[in-house]
């Protein structure tokens, strides 16, 4: 299971290598994202500290999970285009496929979130949080583009085409707009605010910022690790369910 | 105990629908079997079911010994499958698939890396080694899928419809390739929808119709099944053939004044219909024996009102 599952690593990374095309919108969008909201429209929100330093991390979330719900698509063109027959038709255990497609996620997501860092430093981005703090961030975003990646592989196992697959990238990428990612969720009516505060990437995002500009981070950690965890669970018992649903018909 | 993949009574419905309904197979040791039928007839559904990727709704199957139901892992060490679409990483290049497969058989990385330059040898694609899969031309594919079922030398491959879509060249390449496999001892079943090449490539035929097998034989056996000799006799006028089809067995062509006589193939046959002709005084033109062609086998077997087993 071990060797196999890293020889399928092997394959979704080198997957990865060659769709350089997915890999450069994975990180021009969040980039353009984090120009038009810092420069267009970081002078009219006032949060109390420098604009850039507060969008940050949340552009960084939307990077990870992104890219991250992209392996729905992967997922998905394997059980579509029929190699996913060969793959079962080996003395192997199947699953060792999906475990291939999110650990390849997570790597590929490393480097594209690294990507947008590294632009956010270039654009004035001045983190102020220690080693240690920056260290619990970077665990904190395994997570979740773990988490996120497992469910985007459910997701690739319930849609009938690659397409259809494509489709969790855009809701995942909707998720920080109503959330704290670019407005404090005070500004919001009632009704928002109640969902922006209890839904998963608010948790992430507080937590991301409060490490990253040592600032405080109190519930909100506990709970960003409660949903992440929670995402990977979900996620790994969904796609066992599914994948053998759709394999053994 | 000879048998190397056996079925019995094998059932499968898909939405109420019966594609499979009883159908008993049995493949020896070491030869090239070949599941012929026309589109629809099921013979992806009993791939399938052999290469342990579907259940069957009724009936047993023991492939290489073990039964595909109870046991697939060890069927699946035993077999390789290459199915009707090409099974392959288009992402990577032919030899990435080929190494990745041979890691998956759980060859070391330089034992992988070796039986990978091997088969793209052995296949033609050493020159296309290094380009990416989605590059290949149809033909290219197959012969890579085929080299994908061999990193390890299985003791039965199933190919589903291995040259459908291919033009008559890349057809050829993979022919020689599966006669190659066959002289090396591997037991091949192949499904396929073209009698040229289950006459050319197979050492058994059964026909499937209807989700189950109408019949089953070497070619030549099933060219004999549908009469070896069939005599057509061609006669004078239309008198001589009212006479004819009188005395004899025969179906008679009023238009080409023919009357076709099945029988064995032998001259004592042919003698004793001249005989008979002659003592009724129906006069004869000339006479051909026709050998039927395995078309005409796999119409009379799959035409309409003929339907179920043998």
């Amino acid at each position: 299971m071990l060797r196999d599952s890293l020889t399928f690593i092997g394959r979704g990374l080198r997957h990865s290598a060659r769709s350089v095309d997915a890999l450069l919108v994975a990180v021009i969008l969040p980039v353009v994202i984090l120009l038009l909201f810092v420069f267009v429209f970081g002078g009219a929100i006032a949060v109390g500290v420098q604009y850039v330093d507060y969008v940050v991390p949340g552009i960084i979330l939307l990077c990870a999970g992104y890219g991250a719900a992209g392996t729905a698509v992967g997922v998905n063109a394997d059980m579509t285009k029929g190699v996913i027959d060969r793959f079962r038709s080996l003395p192997i255990a199947g699953s060792s496929v999906l475990v291939g497609h999110v650990a390849a996620s997570v790597a590929r997501n490393v480097v594209s979130t690294s990507l947008v860092l590294g632009v956010a430093l270039l654009i004035g981005f001045r983190p102020t949080g220690g080693p240690l703090a920056w260290l619990a961030a970077v665990g904190v975003l395994l997570l979740f583009m773990g988490g996120v990646s497992w469910l985007a592989a459910c997701f690739g196992l319930l849609a009938r085409t690659p397409e259809a697959a494509g489709a969790f990238s855009f809701v995942v990428m909707f998720l920080p707009y109503l959330s704290s990612a670019f407005v404090p969720t005070d500004t919001m009516p009632a009704a928002l605010r109640g969902l922006a505060e209890h839904q998963p990437v608010t948790p992430v995002i507080e937590t991301l910022r409060g490490l990253m500009m040592s600032g405080p981070v109190g519930g909100s950690g506990v709970a960003a690790v409660l949903w992440c965890t929670s995402f990977t669970v979900v996620g790994v018992a969904g796609t066992a369910v599914l994948f053998r649903r759709r394999t053994t018909p | 105990m000879t048998y190397t993949v056996e079925a019995v009574g094998l059932r499968r419905s898909f939405g109420g629908t019966a594609v499979l309904r009883g159908l008993d197979l049995a493949v020896r040791r070491g030869e090239v079997f070949a599941l012929l039928g026309p589109n629809g007839a099921g013979k992806t559904t009993a791939v399938r079911i052999l290469a342990t990727l579907l259940r069957p709704d009724g009936g047993t199957a023991r492939v290489a010994g073990h039964d595909v139901v109870a046991r697939p892992r060890q069927v699946r060490a035993a077999i390789s499958l290459t199915g009707q679409y090409a099974a392959v990483d288009e992402l990577l290049t032919g030899r990435e698939n080929l190494a990745m497969m041979a890691r998956l058989r759980r060859l070391d990385r330089r034992a992988a890396r070796e039986r990978a330059a091997d088969l793209l040898e052995r296949f033609d694609l050493a020159d296309a080694a290094d380009r990416r899969v989605a590059a290949y031309s149809g033909g290219m594919r197959r012969r890579l899928d085929l080299a994908a079922s061999l990193v390890v030398r299985p003791e039965v491959l199933f190919l589903d419809e291995p040259t459908t879509g291919l033009d008559p060249r890349s057809r050829a390449g993979v022919w020689a390739a599966v006669a190659d496999l066959a002289r090396s001892g591997v037991t091949v079943l192949l499904t396929t929808q073209y009698l040229e090449e289950a006459d050319r490539l197979a050492d058994r035929i059964a026909v499937l119709h209807g989700g189950a097998i109408a019949a089953e034989g070497t070619a030549s056996e099933l060219k004999d099944r549908a009469g070896a000799g069939t005599v057509e006799l061609f006669l004078p006028d239309r008198a001589a053939l009212d006479g004819a089809a009188a005395a004899l067995d025969g179906l008679p062509d009023a238009r080409r004044l023919c009357l076709r006589v099945p029988g064995d193939g032998s001259a004592r046959h042919v003698r004793e219909v001249l005989d008979l002709l002659d003592r009724r005084g129906v006069p004869v033109d000339r006479l051909e024996l026709r050998r039927p062609t395995l078309d005409e086998v796999f119409l009379s077997l799959t035409g309409p009102g003929v339907r179920g087993a043998a």
